[in-house]
């Protein structure tokens, strides 16, 4: 009977052990990158400051929620040359929408794709405009963190990334796949 | 006087990379210091394709150069003149490969991945390192203005062996035979 109590308790404390929730990101440890394509020439940016408040138990994914605002000002876009002029009016116009935002809040907005894929519905709000988007994600564990691993691409001209003459999608593609992974720590 | 020629194939690689190289000296100069526009990625992308290709017809010019001796000098110039000659082809030689290649160093420096045509992508010869780029492109551009008194003096004996000394030296050069 002892026996039996301590294999359930066994049981119970593993089954909580997988019910961690993840909080806190790991700034130094996650990334959020993309790729811009110059005359067919692929151009390696990131976004070096943002938060990212994110919910998450793979035992309940649809429970989840994220937030995740970007410093749009921190780009790098590849070059200087790109640095200075992807923060001007044609572009980001950084001045006037310092934030870009992916918001998925509310139940049901995550769901479970099978093995470690989810995916997570929210809005996408990038220099005004914003979009309601599908994020695909990876989950795995490293160590006690969480590490979320995905990628979306981006049609930049759909947010007016880049107007007037560099709208010409045949110079700067309009499709920028933002990679990311976010490392978030478990949550006391 | 009817002097030896060059190799038909010399003369074309000749003819073909002279008309390159005299597209580019312009087209570099005036690219570099526009200000960032879809204009510009655009000049960008053409005169580094046009390099690579260049670069590439040079390849095969120096490999055919080096199993074809060309005709030689008139007997009129004097040891000195055809010392002086083979020593400026030897230079517009070596900086027909120096200015690809410091080209290519210089965007692999600069993170841009040369991309032949949009198509074919070049390996990187370089990590990226910005102030690296930066001397590199310095390097390229003196280079290349070396490249173009270097052209200009060349251009420059040529015509003189034509109207002046009259010794057919640039019929070496030319695809049809002349009398």
């Amino acid at each position: 009977m002892k026996r039996w109590i301590a294999l359930l308790m066994l049981s119970l404390a593993a089954s909580l052990a997988h019910a961690v929730e993840y909080g806190g990101l790991v700034p130094d440890q996650s990334r959020i990158e993309f790729t811009s394509r110059q005359m067919g020439v692929p151009v390696e940016g990131a976004f070096h400051k943002y938060t990212a408040t994110v919910s998450f138990d793979p035992q309940k994914p649809e429970a989840g929620s994220a937030r995740i605002e970007i410093n749009v000002a921190s780009i790098d876009a590849g070059s200087r040359d790109a640095n200075d002029e992807v923060k001007g009016r044609g572009w980001f116009n950084v001045k006037q929408f310092p934030t870009a935002t992916f918001v998925a809040e509310g139940p049901g907005n995550v769901r479970a794709l099978g093995g470690n894929r989810y995916e997570a519905r929210g809005k996408m709000s990038i220099k005004g405009t914003t979009r309601e988007v599908i994020v695909p994600f990876a989950f795995k564990t490293e160590g006690a963190n969480a590490v979320l691993e995905g990628s979306i691409p981006i049609l930049r001209t759909q947010y007016g990334i880049g107007e007037g003459a560099w709208s010409d999608t045949s110079v700067v593609a309009d499709e920028v796949p933002i990679r990311f992974r976010l490392v978030l720590s478990p949550k006391n | 006087m009817s002097a030896a020629r060059y190799t038909r194939p010399a003369v074309l690689l000749h003819w073909l990379i002279a008309l390159g190289v005299l597209g580019m000296f312009p087209l570099g100069i005036y690219m570099a210091d526009l200000a960032l526009s879809p204009t510009k990625l655009k000049l960008y992308s053409y005169h580094k394709w046009a390099g690579v290709t260049i670069f590439t017809l040079v390849l095969v010019r120096v490999l055919w150069r080096l199993r074809h001796t060309p005709p030689p000098l008139p007997s009129s110039q004097s040891p000195l003149q055809q010392r002086m000659a083979h020593m400026g082809h030897t230079l517009l030689y070596v900086f027909m490969l120096a200015a690809p290649i410091t080209g290519w160093l210089m965007s692999s420096a600069y993170g841009f991945t040369t991309v032949w045509f949009g198509v074919l992508p070049l390996p990187d010869l370089l990590d990226k390192n910005e102030a690296l780029g930066d001397v590199l492109k310095l390097v390229h551009r003196y280079l290349n203005y070396t490249f173009i008194a270097l052209v200009a003096g060349h251009i420059g004996a040529a015509l003189k062996h034509q109207w002046i000394d009259r010794d057919g030296t640039l019929a070496r050069m030319s695809f049809i035979r002349q009398e």
